[in-house]
């Protein structure tokens, strides 16, 4: 069964609903944030605890445990090859631990689901390289990414009401591709089609967002436009963001976990893993 | 500044020049049918052979937008179509049989001194069941082979291969004699249909009008899936569909519904093909003919609509020419025409007209 989260690996807002509530985003309603269906009782949306993986002998991912708590926004760093993508990729089920536990909330445990059923069960994935659908619009991106009945009789009858479509719009203003929407995705800049990725996961309204190195190829202006909607999403849903640039990270995250070779190597604020002797080393001896 | 105009503009004569012209082959081809009841000496008179031509390419055209529908829109080639096509063939051509031995054996199978019908042509004397058979044969089969390979994730090339192997599979069944088809030599003498004679001039003209309603009906649906959330889901399917599962799409349902889909179409093409071509053997499950399928598809332009009916009608026409002016060329002729299509006309001729029209 499962192993019940301990202090050391909570953050403790995330964990102490009591701590800081009403002063900090992380006190919004544990537990209610979640959207129905999700029991988030002891205020974690995910959990993983000794997760390896291993590509042919290598360990890409070694003993991780992770804990992500409700409504919070945490970074995770680390050098190239750490094991990042690699950990995005067991919790959306593309790829399957050899070992570990991986939970949704307290009850959904997600290697016994496909990918499909774990992106309808709430969790929305931006991927490192931006992926939209190419042929079709903007408008068409979001129209297919939004929260809906995705099974194929109701695709064959959709028809978008009004409602839907002010969402659409709302989010097209939000990254900033309203005079674009009738373009066809392909045509789009890199940054505009990293903001489209991440149009696709608001419109989807997961309950956890993974957003794997989102700012990459974005100008500095369009950054710290990210950082703040970032924090905005942030309480409302709980997001796990991978990124390389410091500065950005600087920016939005309270809490930053470092990973090296497969496994935790420090957790705390940017500061704190900033002065790690081994994080300082681990950056250095690259 | 003038781009964007001129591109709303050829936006709007695009669809009207269409209609037109679609509008105008309409009426042509319904006029067909009528203009060959005319008496033989009149100027107007249209010969059965012409008809029964047309009729042909007819039924390649449902084909060929049957195999754009999968891999046009969701991006799986078959080259196994012709299976399908066949299995509504045969599927008539079991009732034709019938119809032509009355209450006697079929003529091959008293030749092979079999005794009695094989439990599978149980029915078939009936027109009904023979049509429900049309639609069966090649949706479930298409519905079994769908299931496994969407449920193991193949794709590309390798779901390409797989139909291949399908349908010569199902030819090297089809000739065996044992299988109960007639062997190599299919069925053919076919006298009446629901009690027309086959070969009258009425039937003919009757047989013309279903094919190009049927056309149109497949057109219309195919029209209505491309326009729907649907038709987008299968587009987003064919460029990334590792994106599409993350958004909350299961592609397999979505594949499998087109797959079949388009499989009964074919099925529907074959067996109005059969009592028109007057014959149905296994060599149209061989192999090349599903590759022919392809070409038609990838010269008019795959995910557009009227682009496979063209093609189909373009390659099937010079064929027709070519295999009586240079009968042994064909096969370069288009093996050519496949790899100029590929270089130079990846989005086929609607692509060329379309840039036309918009210079
Ligand atoms: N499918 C695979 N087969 C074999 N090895 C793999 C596979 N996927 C990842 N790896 C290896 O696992 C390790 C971790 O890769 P991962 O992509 O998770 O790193 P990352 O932390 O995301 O790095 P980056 O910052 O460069 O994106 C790498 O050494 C990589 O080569
Ligand atoms: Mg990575």
């Amino acid at each position: 069964m499962r192993i019940t989260a301990t202090a050391e690996f909570m953050l403790e807002p995330a964990f102490d609903p009591n701590k800081d509530a009403g002063s900090s985003r992380d006190a919004i309603g544990l537990g209610q944030a979640a959207g129905t269906g999700l029991n988030t009782r002891h205020g974690t949306i995910l959990t993983l605890e000794d997760i390896s993986v291993s590509f042919d002998g290598f360990k890409a991912l070694n003993n991780l445990n992770l804990y992500i708590g409700v409504g919070e926004l945490r970074c995770i760093i680390g050098p190239n090859g750490a094991g990042k993508t690699t950990m995005m990729d067991v919790i959306t089920g593309k790829t399957r631990p050899s070992e570990g536990q991986a939970w949704f909330g307290e009850t959904l445990d997600l290697q016994q689901m496909s990918e499909v059923q774990i992106a309808q069960s709430g969790i929305g994935r931006k991927f490192q390289k931006p992926t939209v659908f190419e042929a079709l619009s903007v408008f068409e991106n979001l129209e297919l990414a939004q929260k809906t009945d995705k099974s194929v009789w109701a695709s064959l009858r959709a028809r978008l009401t009004g409602e839907q479509r002010d969402r659409i719009a709302e989010v097209l203003e939000t990254i900033r591709l309203s005079t674009s929407a009738r373009r066809p995705a392909g045509l789009l800049s890199h940054g505009q089609k990293q903001f489209l990725e991440i149009g696709m996961l608001l419109v989807q309204d997961p309950q956890l967002l993974l957003l794997d190195e989102p700012v990459a190829g974005m100008t500095d202006a369009e950054t710290e436009f990210t950082a703040e909607l970032f924090k905005s999403l942030a309480g409302k849903h709980s997001l796990m963001v991978v990124e390389h640039d410091m500065g950005f990270v600087g920016s939005i995250a309270d809490h930053v976990t470092v990973l090296h070779q497969g496994s935790v190597l420090a957790q705390g604020s940017l500061a704190q893993v900033q002065a790690d002797e081994r994080v300082i080393e681990v950056y250095l001896g690259r | 500044m003038n781009q964007p105009l001129l591109l709303t503009a050829t936006q709007k004569a695009g669809p009207a020049v269409t209609a037109t012209v679609g509008g105008l082959v309409l009426l042509v081809l319904l006029a067909l049918p009528l203009l060959s009841l005319l008496p033989a000496d009149s100027p107007f008179q249209v010969s059965a052979y012409t008809l029964t031509l047309t009729g042909k390419i007819l039924c390649y055209a449902i084909v060929a937008l049957a195999l754009d529908l999968v891999w046009g829109y969701a991006g799986l080639l078959s080259l196994g179509h012709g299976l399908f096509f066949a299995l509504g063939g045969y599927a008539m051509g079991m009732y034709l049989m019938r119809q032509a031995s009355g209450d006697e054996l079929p003529a091959f199978m008293t030749f092979l001194s079999w005794t009695e019908l094989p439990w599978y042509w149980t029915g078939t004397e009936h027109f009904w069941w023979a049509m429900c058979l049309v639609v069966l044969a090649p949706g479930l089969l298409a519905l079994v082979f769908g299931f496994f390979a969407f449920r193991s994730r193949i794709k590309g090339v390798y779901f390409s291969i797989m139909t291949q192997a399908l349908t010569f599979a199902g030819m090297l069944l089809f000739f065996r004699n044992e299988t109960g088809f007639g062997g190599n030599n299919g069925f053919t003498n076919f006298r009446s249909i629901l009690g027309f004679g086959i070969t009258e001039p009425g039937t003919r003209a009757a047989l013309f009008f279903a094919t190009v309603m049927l056309l149109v009906a497949s057109l219309f649906l195919g029209w209505r899936l491309a326009r729907s959330k649907f038709g987008r889901v299968l587009t987003a399917l064919r460029d990334a569909e590792n994106r599409l599962m993350f958004c909350g799409y299961d592609p397999r349902g979505f594949k499998l519904f087109v797959w079949v889909l388009s499989a009964v179409l074919c099925g529907l093409a074959g067996a109005l093909y059969v009592p028109q071509v007057g014959i149905i053997n296994p060599g149209e499950m061989s192999p090349t003919n599903s590759i022919e399928a392809a070409v038609w598809v990838a010269l008019g332009g795959r995910g557009t609509l009227i682009g496979p009916l063209l093609g189909a009608g373009v390659v099937n026409g010079m064929k027709s020419w070519f295999t009586v002016a240079f009968p042994e060329y064909w096969l370069f002729f288009l093996g050519a025409l496949f790899i100029v299509v590929t270089l130079y006309l990846p989005k086929g001729v609607i692509g060329l007209l379309k840039k036309r029209g918009e210079q």
